[in-house]
């Protein structure tokens, strides 16, 4: 009886599962369908500002994942590689002029740069407990925010550069050209360098999104996930911990200074606010933990749902502002300026009641840990 | 080289380090005044970078939980305090010292008793459930902290806000060449009183014993039977207290605050507390001394440096002891 009962429960979960399942690939598969063809659908500026931004943070979120989700290390230091990726580049095009050379210049220097601090991070720290570890780059990474705005000579301090990136990106530059020598149409856009730049970011960040899926499927995620569940074991094992932590923390410093350099080349400026700043940090982390910890695919529909919440809820707090313009306190608390406020709660909340996040939940791994 | 330990640990060991600093800035600036009055402030600094992070030190070593959101007490600490302040202007500035004194006591008493508060109110709601889980201690706290700076933003504004100082504690004491400031002297009273004060309880009394028994090995003590999670509440009541009286403090020094106040003092009560090492109230005291001293020294020796020493310091310190100078737990 009670097994029958166990059985019945367990096939309503895996039809529960399967639904979810279901659920969740298809929302990523329209995800991926509408920045796929972003510049056709939603040809606004503002529009493609928020696809471009969507296609790198999935990238920068994913890699943070793999730490955070997969391995189960908490750093702080994310954005310090993204910024070094973004700086990279930026330096290189501002000082050697808008070209090709220049990005792969700077982005490997930006690359390198990460990958050393990432290196000896991970050796000086990552022997220790996980809260040292958190402290440990929550410090290396507001040094490295000081020194972006301190040494402005090569950075421009706070206020960022810009620069001019490779002629190809540009509106100007033609890809196929009609009988008048103008930019052919397509569904009423024109097939120029903004195109290309747009294409440049999606493939770039379509790329790495594959390595991230190969490398979580590989068996060194397995050991990964050994390491997080239970890292005395996987040592007993014969997995030595420090060099897998080290070595997937250095692999997703990459990816995320990859990230930067794709970011730096779309926005053609470089600045604290957008590369380096903590609101970032918590942006990505928000993301993931919303999305879903330790699932690749939480990621993108994570980076979604914020990226839409940053533009729609505060439209939605001005009204209930101004509706609510008599009561103390209560409007000050709905300024769109304070959306923060409530996507930290419900953040709070998440962790809670659905540790796993959105995906996490919806694929049947909810309540693990 | 032994005995050169055995000397070393015999005058003091670790605690040596503050002095040997001392001396060797000494050696450095060269100036005996302008070293005077570089030592006075980074002993203030520090002491009031103890207030804060003595509470998180003791937190952690006696229940595992490391409070991401700690500086949240700090910088509402100094925004109520400086709220208390404006709203006793009056008496701040008259002429007579003892109202002057009162209005400074009631300001940091009122940021205490809301550190208190808000502890018991934090450690009930955000902490208790996710006891002996680390990833999801850090995750909540921090989403807690991202929810205390935007209320802070909501009530007090993005603006700097100005504190203002009683008037007996403006100006400085003078000894010939050597100008000392009065309020440095006050806020390493005020830090010398409470670490006295902590030394005595945690040394003296039962409860003290219960503290230090519990960080040292939390199970031994509940089978022992005693309700260590019961004592946990007061001790994480206390530790949020004193954040919001350093972060009182703070605002008087600083004079000037903002919201972003939280988020700095944050890093640098975590580089205390690692260089310190975790749970042990000297451990902290040392750390936060040695942070202040060489903040100070540093920003006159060599200014561009001055924002990355307390990260070199505690790179160095980390390189030498892992676990910090004075650890009560083992990493």
């Amino acid at each position: 009886m009670s097994s029958q009962t166990a059985s019945a429960t367990q096939a309503s979960g895996m039809t529960r599962a399967r639904a979810g399942r279901m659920i969740v690939y298809g929302i990523v598969g329209l995800i991926g369908l509408a920045l796929l063809f972003a510049p056709f659908l939603f040809p606004e500026v503002r529009s493609q500002e928020v696809a471009a931004r969507i296609c790198v943070f999935i990238v920068l979120v994913a890699s943070y994942d793999l730490l955070l989700g997969y391995t189960g290390i908490v750093s702080f230091a994310h954005t310090m590689f993204f910024g070094l990726g973004a700086y990279g580049a930026a330096i290189a095009l501002k000082t050697m002029g808008r070209g090709f050379d220049a990005i792969l210049l700077g982005g490997a220097a930006g690359v390198a740069a990460a990958l050393v601090l990432a290196i000896l991070i991970g050796l000086l720290s990552l022997r220790v407990k996980a809260i040292f570890f958190a402290m440990i780059t929550l410090a290396a990474a507001s040094v490295m925010l000081v020194l972006a705005s301190q040494l402005s000579d090569f950075t421009g301090g706070e206020d960022g550069m810009t620069y001019q990136i490779p002629r190809f990106f540009s509106p100007a530059n033609k890809l196929l050209t009609d009988a008048d020598g103008k930019a052919v149409r397509v569904f009423g856009v024109a097939l120029d360098g903004k195109i290309a730049l747009y294409y440049f970011v999606f493939l770039s960040c379509l790329a790495l999104f594959l390595v991230m899926a190969r490398i979580v499927a590989s068996p060194l995620g397995t050991v990964l996930e050994a390491v997080r569940e239970n890292e005395l074991r996987a040592e007993a094992i014969g997995y030595r911990v420090v060099v897998y932590r080290t070595a997937i923390f250095c692999i997703a410093a990459v990816i995320a200074a990859l990230a930067g350099i794709v970011r730096a080349v779309w926005l053609k400026y470089t600045g604290p606010e957008v590369a380096l700043s903590f609101a970032i940090m918590i942006d990505i982390l928000l993301m993931v933990v919303i999305g879903g910890m330790g699932t690749l695919i939480g990621a993108i529909i994570g980076v979604v749902i914020m990226s839409l919440a940053q533009f729609y809820l505060k439209d939605l707090m001005q009204v209930a502002a101004d509706a609510t313009s008599g009561i103390p306190l209560l409007p000050e608390l709905l300024n769109p300026d304070r959306w923060l406020l409530w996507l930290g709660v419900l953040f709070i909340l998440l962790v809670y009641f659905f540790p796993a996040g959105i995906a996490g939940t919806l694929l049947g791994k909810g309540g693990a840990k | 080289m032994d005995t050169l330990n055995s000397i070393a640990s015999r005058l003091g060991g670790v605690y040596l380090l503050p002095v040997a600093m001392g001396v060797l800035a000494f050696v450095l600036i060269g100036n005996p005044s302008t070293w005077v009055t570089l030592t006075v402030a980074g002993l203030a600094m520090g002491m009031m970078i103890f207030l804060m992070a003595s509470g998180l030190s003791l937190v952690f070593g006696l229940m595992d939980v490391l409070n991401f959101g700690h500086s949240a007490f700090v910088s509402f600490g100094a925004f109520i305090a400086a709220s208390v302040l404006a709203a006793l202007g009056s008496w701040l500035t008259g002429p007579s010292a003892a109202l002057n004194i009162i209005a400074l006591m009631m300001a940091i008493c009122a940021a205490t008793a809301f550190g208190a508060a808000a502890g018991w109110f934090f450690e009930r709601v955000i902490v208790r459930p996710v006891y002996r889980d680390h990833l999801r201690q850090i995750l909540i706290t921090m989403g807690a902290l991202i929810v205390a700076e935007q209320l802070l933003l909501a009530i007090w504004g993005g603006a700097p806000v100005s504190v203002a100082r009683p008037a007996v504690l403006e100006g400085s004491f003078v000894f010939g060449t050597i100008a000392i400031e009065i309020y440095r002297v006050f806020a390493f009273l005020l830090g010398l009183l409470v670490y006295v004060a902590l030394y005595l309880v945690l040394n003296g009394t039962r409860i003290g014993l219960l503290i230090r028994a519990g960080v040292e090995n939390r199970e031994m003590v509940e089978a022992l039977g005693f309700r260590i999670d019961r004592l946990f509440i007061g001790v994480f009541m206390a530790g949020s207290a004193l954040a919001a009286m350093g972060g009182a403090m703070w605002a008087g020094y600083q004079g000037l605050i903002t919201p972003a106040l939280g988020g700095e003092m944050l890093i640098i009560v975590f580089i205390v507390v690692i260089i310190g090492g975790l749970g042990s109230i000297e451990g902290s005291l040392l750390g936060a001394i040695m942070v202040g001293l060489v903040a100070n020294y540093v920003a006159f020796l060599m200014p561009k440096l001055a924002l990355a020493s307390n990260m070199l310091l505690m790179m160095a310190v980390l390189l030498w002891r892992p676990y910090g100078l004075k650890p009560a737990v083992k990493g």
